[in-house]
């Protein structure tokens, strides 16, 4: 693991003398004195994690401020589902998040499942696992060729996005879709795996292994990357309780905590699985945890793939989905997303109806909160580089 | 900064060497994957319009539409879903909905049309270039988005039921009947079907609701008689449920005697609104002729919308054929009299022991009242005519159901063969097997018909229950002969039936001379269907009235007959059935209304 010591970032004080003068700890920034210049950076920004902007202020080269601004891809699902039918969900909150559908889809349905007390099949349990560690995958290889591009290393991105197409290849043969799955209903799961798909996973497995070394080559020994990765976007193991941050980026800060191993679900429990972490918190100790948690996930892949029973029931006997009334209650199911822990909270007011479905993603408080407190100080150059290291994600933020 | 940083990613020049991973031409080389979903298809030929895929997309993206081509017959709708491909977002929620499988996914994803209109396209009406592909969603009877399962329902065993006449069938309790409701997708396509057109979506949503009154009042909107047609309605409305594409009807029938049982005969009268129809408000009176369920079904709607009614019957009860033609283990008479009580409490007058024609002639109705319904049922028995029916004791199914019904003691033999294969013959074979039990204690019945098992038209529930209780039905025979000895039966030949309707689908019954049978018998029944007695029209009305084929008189839609003050319906001129006679009777109700506001 990399050395804090040696960060440019390390003996660095702000010249709070020139700029920007504070009162009462905040800023006083007065863009009529010339001392600062404004920019937007996104909602249309290569450097972008989707649609959102950042209004940002700098003086010379470096940031004095900046505010995270949503709202350009709010669709209302939570909302929208309040007039949907318990079965009905499923094909709407895998927009909640591009990358990584199925953690969205798993805790719709799991809560509903909770809520009716549905057990479901064994095989169910073992193909949802496998779906959402496939989804945790193609999210991570998306992630590091936006690490990589944001580095302006445009190579790596193609690598790994052409890599995340095989492993779309393969979503599509098991689930019929390539970006939204909608695999995963109450009850259970939709389909079985197709004949073959096991082998066609595990040779893939061996290839994207192989490409990761490529990655590791090209971008993680790279004299590059870590001048301009080591000490950016520091997160202390202090601030990860103060801003509630989750997943890797806590992780990458000393916290052992992942859903998957504390609070295991599906068949997580019965998977050989350790806890990463790091205690540097810079952007490229998260870099390196993620690129050791695609490995992790190509080793778990492999062990479900040898678990999977090959018979076996894949959904549990549901009522007349046109018809299904939930019991009345309350439930919080949560779930390890790329960002970290992804729960959903849903309210069951025995109609046939949610009576209110509210998402808890990690991207909230990591674009917003936490980004808007790393930024200070940081070169505009950078921006792109940090936003992407907390891994953030827009239709997230705004579902 | 260490060398190797520096050095190490130049070993991505080995990529330029490689074989690039792009597919030059994805829309052939790349096929959707066998399970895509691509595209829709819909098999027209499968799908019965029933409108549960629109019902279910949560995009909306769905209408159901009229289609050239496809015509509204019994159940089916005639409509197609159209998809608006604007909306679509390829969930195939609709594909794993559909009862029928017709609507499914194709692996295909490329299409370019210059109109943005071809985007919203009825799947099977035109042939796309995927509509026959193998490959693509389908739905996989590994999940059930539908309960395809009846409830079943608690009976009688064999043992328990075949020596008494006590009803077989238990009926649901609460949690049983709701959910059998829960499964019913609410497309309605039984209500086309039923000939009196009840809301059943309506009332088994009343069920699921738990709000029995309501689901009652839905009841009593249509169709007065729940009781009686809760237990022996021929129930059309569930041949045509779409569930029974991929599993059971819902148990429509079943599910009415559920609500009828539900409330107590003390409360009708508060539930439907009725407390305070006082005496009738109007000063029109109407005779109606037989207290069947088509003179007793206008008899109420008249009677409710504030007539004078009342009602002659030759018989000495109320119910016509559902008392006299039906066993009572299949409706229990007190059932019957819970419905009709319940009319009769309006102020609907039944006179018994009257035969109009005999006791009072029809034009001495004409002249008391100010119009006539009559609906006089099938009461006559109709013979195979063959040599030897005419001895004595080769009997008329109806006359002996009849006989039982009224508490007559009827001349059971040991060795029954009854010809027939409708609910009437299933009728009286399984009421002789409980007569001769008790007599004899044991059972020596033999049911024969022209048709063959797959197309005998009796309840398929009423060949293996009659079976279960022990007698023998051999269907695809032709009766020839009855073997006569010293005046007594000995038994009555068959021949092999090999097709009964032409190829227009008229009566033409072909035989294979060859195959024959001869089935021993002490006594012969004839259930081959049934005849009407019009004896009380003299031929003054005779002459003023149109008579049809076979003898129907002709009514118009309203069944008026060509004597404006004349309605007539039930049995005799559609059915035979209950529901049949309910409706015509609601129907006639409606138009004597009509007629007499004029
Ligand atoms: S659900 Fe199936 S059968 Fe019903 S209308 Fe749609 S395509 Fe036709
Ligand atoms: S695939 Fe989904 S969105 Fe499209 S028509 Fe069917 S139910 Fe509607």
């Amino acid at each position: 693991m990399t050395n804090i010591s040696k960060s440019k970032y390390k003996d660095y004080k702000a010249d709070r003398l020139k700029y920007p003068e504070m009162e009462n700890g905040k800023p006083i920034i007065d863009l009529e004195s010339h001392k600062f210049t404004k920019i937007w950076q996104g909602p249309q920004h290569p450097g972008v994690t989707g649609n959102m902007s950042l209004e940002v202020i700098i003086n010379g080269d470096e940031v004095v401020n900046s505010k995270t601004h949503v709202g350009y891809l709010h669709r209302g699902f939570e909302k929208l589902m309040e007039r949907r039918k318990y079965i009905q969900c499923f094909p709407i909150v895998c927009r909640m998040c591009v990358p990584e559908p199925d953690t969205n889809e798993y805790c719709v349905s799991a809560a509903m499942e909770d809520l009716a007390g549905i057990v479901i099949p064994e095989k169910a349990e073992w193909l949802r696992t496998l779906n959402l560690e496939m989804s945790r995958l193609g999210s991570f290889l998306m992630w590091i060729g936006g690490q990589a591009s944001s580095l302006g290393m445009g190579a790596i991105g193609q690598w790994t996005i052409g890599m995340r197409d095989f492993w779309l290849d393969l979503f599509e043969e098991m689930t019929g879709g390539r970006v939204y799955h909608m695999y995963m209903i109450p009850g259970g799961v939709r389909k079985d795996l197709p004949a073959g798909f096991k082998e066609k996973a595990k040779d893939l497995i061996i290839k994207t292994r192989n490409l990761l070394f490529d990655i590791e080559k090209s971008f993680f020994n790279n004299a590059i990357v870590k001048s301009r990765l080591i000490g950016l976007g520091i997160i202390s193991p202090e601030m990860v309780d103060e801003y509630g941050i989750v997943g890797p980026n806590a992780r990458a800060s000393g916290r052992e905590y992942d859903v998957r191993i504390n609070n295991p679900y599906v068949k997580y429990a019965e998977l050989n699985i350790k806890m990463i972490t790091s205690t540097i918190g810079d952007a490229y100790a998260r870099a390196e945890l993620r690129y050791q948690e695609i490995h992790q996930s190509l080793d778990l892949i492999s062990q479900i793939l040898d678990k999977i029973p090959d018979n076996g029931e894949i959904q549990a006997k549901l009522p007349n989905v046109l018809h299904w009334k939930i019991p009345a209650g309350q439930t919080y199911v949560k779930a390890e997303s790329t960002r970290g822990e992804h729960g959903f909270y849903m309210v069951s007011d025995g109609s046939e109806y949610p009576r209110r479905v509210f998402l808890r993603g990690a991207s909230y408080t990591h674009a917003i909160s936490v980004l808007e407190k790393l930024i200070v100080n940081v070169s505009i150059s950078d921006i792109a580089a940090l936003m992407v290291s907390l891994q953030t994600c827009p239709p997230e933020i705004e579902r | 900064m260490k060398l190797k940083d520096i050095l190490s990613p130049f070993s991505v020049w080995k990529k330029a060497a490689q074989k690039p991973w792009t597919i030059i031409d994805p829309i052939n080389d790349r096929p959707g994957a066998e399970n895509y979903r691509g595209f829709h298809r819909n098999d027209f030929e499968k799908c019965i319009g029933c409108g549960s895929c629109e019902e279910i997309c949560q995009n909306a993206a769905i209408d159901m539409v009229p289609v050239e081509g496809q015509e509204t017959k019994e159940g089916n709708s005639g409509l197609r879903p159209r998809i608006d491909y604007g909306r679509c977002c390829w969930c195939a929620l609709c594909v794993d909905v559909c009862p029928t499988g017709s609507l499914t996914m194709s692996n295909e994803y490329t299409w370019i049309a210059d109109e943005p209109e071809e985007y919203r396209f009825v799947p099977g009406a035109a042939k796309t270039k995927w509509h026959d592909e193998e490959k693509g969603y389908k739905r996989s009877q590994d999940i059930q988005l539908i309960d395809y399962d009846r409830v079943d329902m608690f009976e009688l065993s064999p043992q328990e039921r075949d020596k008494s006449f006590i009803e077989i069938v238990k009926g649901y309790n609460k949690e049983q009947a709701m959910k059998e409701a829960e499964r019913c997708l609410e497309c309605g396509i039984c209500i086309a079907t039923c000939p009196a057109h009840m809301d059943i979506p309506g009332y088994i949503a009343a069920i699921r609701d738990d709000d029995i009154e309501n689901a009652f009042r839905i009841l009593y909107e249509t169709n007065p008689l729940p009781e009686i047609c809760g237990r022996i309605c021929t129930h059309k409305c569930e041949t045509v449920c779409a569930l029974h594409n991929n599993g059971e009807s819902i148990a429509i029938r079943w599910l009415k005697r559920y609500i009828a049982d539900q409330i107590p005969p003390e409360k009708y009268k508060e539930v439907l609104g009725t407390e305070h129809l006082e005496d009738p408000i109007l000063n029109k009176k109407v005779a109606i002729i037989g207290a069947g369920p088509a003179g007793i079904s206008a008899a109420y709607y008249l009677a409710i919308m504030g007539y004078k009614v009342k009602i002659y019957e030759a018989l000495p009860d109320s119910g016509g054929m559902a008392r006299y033609g039906i066993p009572e283990y299949r409706l229990p008479y007190d059932q019957i009299d819970m419905d009709y009580d319940y009319i009769k409490s309006l102020g609907v007058e039944i006179q018994f022991n009257t035969k109009v024609g005999e006791d009072i002639s029809l034009e001495q109705l004409h002249s008391d009242y100010d119009a006539v319904f009559t609906g006089t049922g099938l009461h006559l028995g109709r013979s195979t005519r063959i040599s030897g029916s005419d001895n004595e004791r080769v009997y008329f199914a109806t006359d002996l159901l009849r006989e039982v019904s009224l508490g007559n003691e009827i001349d059971v033999a040991e060795n029954i063969v009854v010809i027939g294969g409708g609910n009437v013959a299933m009728d009286i074979t399984r009421t002789l097997t409980r007569l001769q039990n008790q007599k004899f204690g044991k059972v020596q019945v033999l049911t024969t018909s022209l048709e063959s098992e797959d197309i005998m038209p009796a309840d398929r529930e009423e060949v293996v229950e009659a079976r279960e209780e022990k007698a023998i039905i051999d269907p695809g025979w032709g009766p020839k002969k009855i073997e006569i000895e010293n005046g007594k039966i000995k038994g009555l030949h068959v021949v092999k039936c090999t097709s009964v309707f032409d190829e227009e689908g008229r009566f033409n019954p072909k035989f294979d001379e060859n195959q024959k049978k001869f089935f021993e018998a002490d006594m012969i029944v004839e259930s081959i269907g049934q005849g009407m007695d019009l004896s009380y029209l003299s031929e003054e009305i005779k002459s003023g009235l149109k008579f049809g084929s076979r003898g129907r008189i002709q009514v118009n839609e309203n069944f008026q007959s060509d004597l404006k003050w004349l309605f007539i319906g039930g049995d005799i001129i559609e059915g035979p059935d209950v529901i049949h006679g309910i409706a015509n009777g609601h129907i006639a109700a409606k138009a004597i209304d009509t007629f007499l506001k004029k």
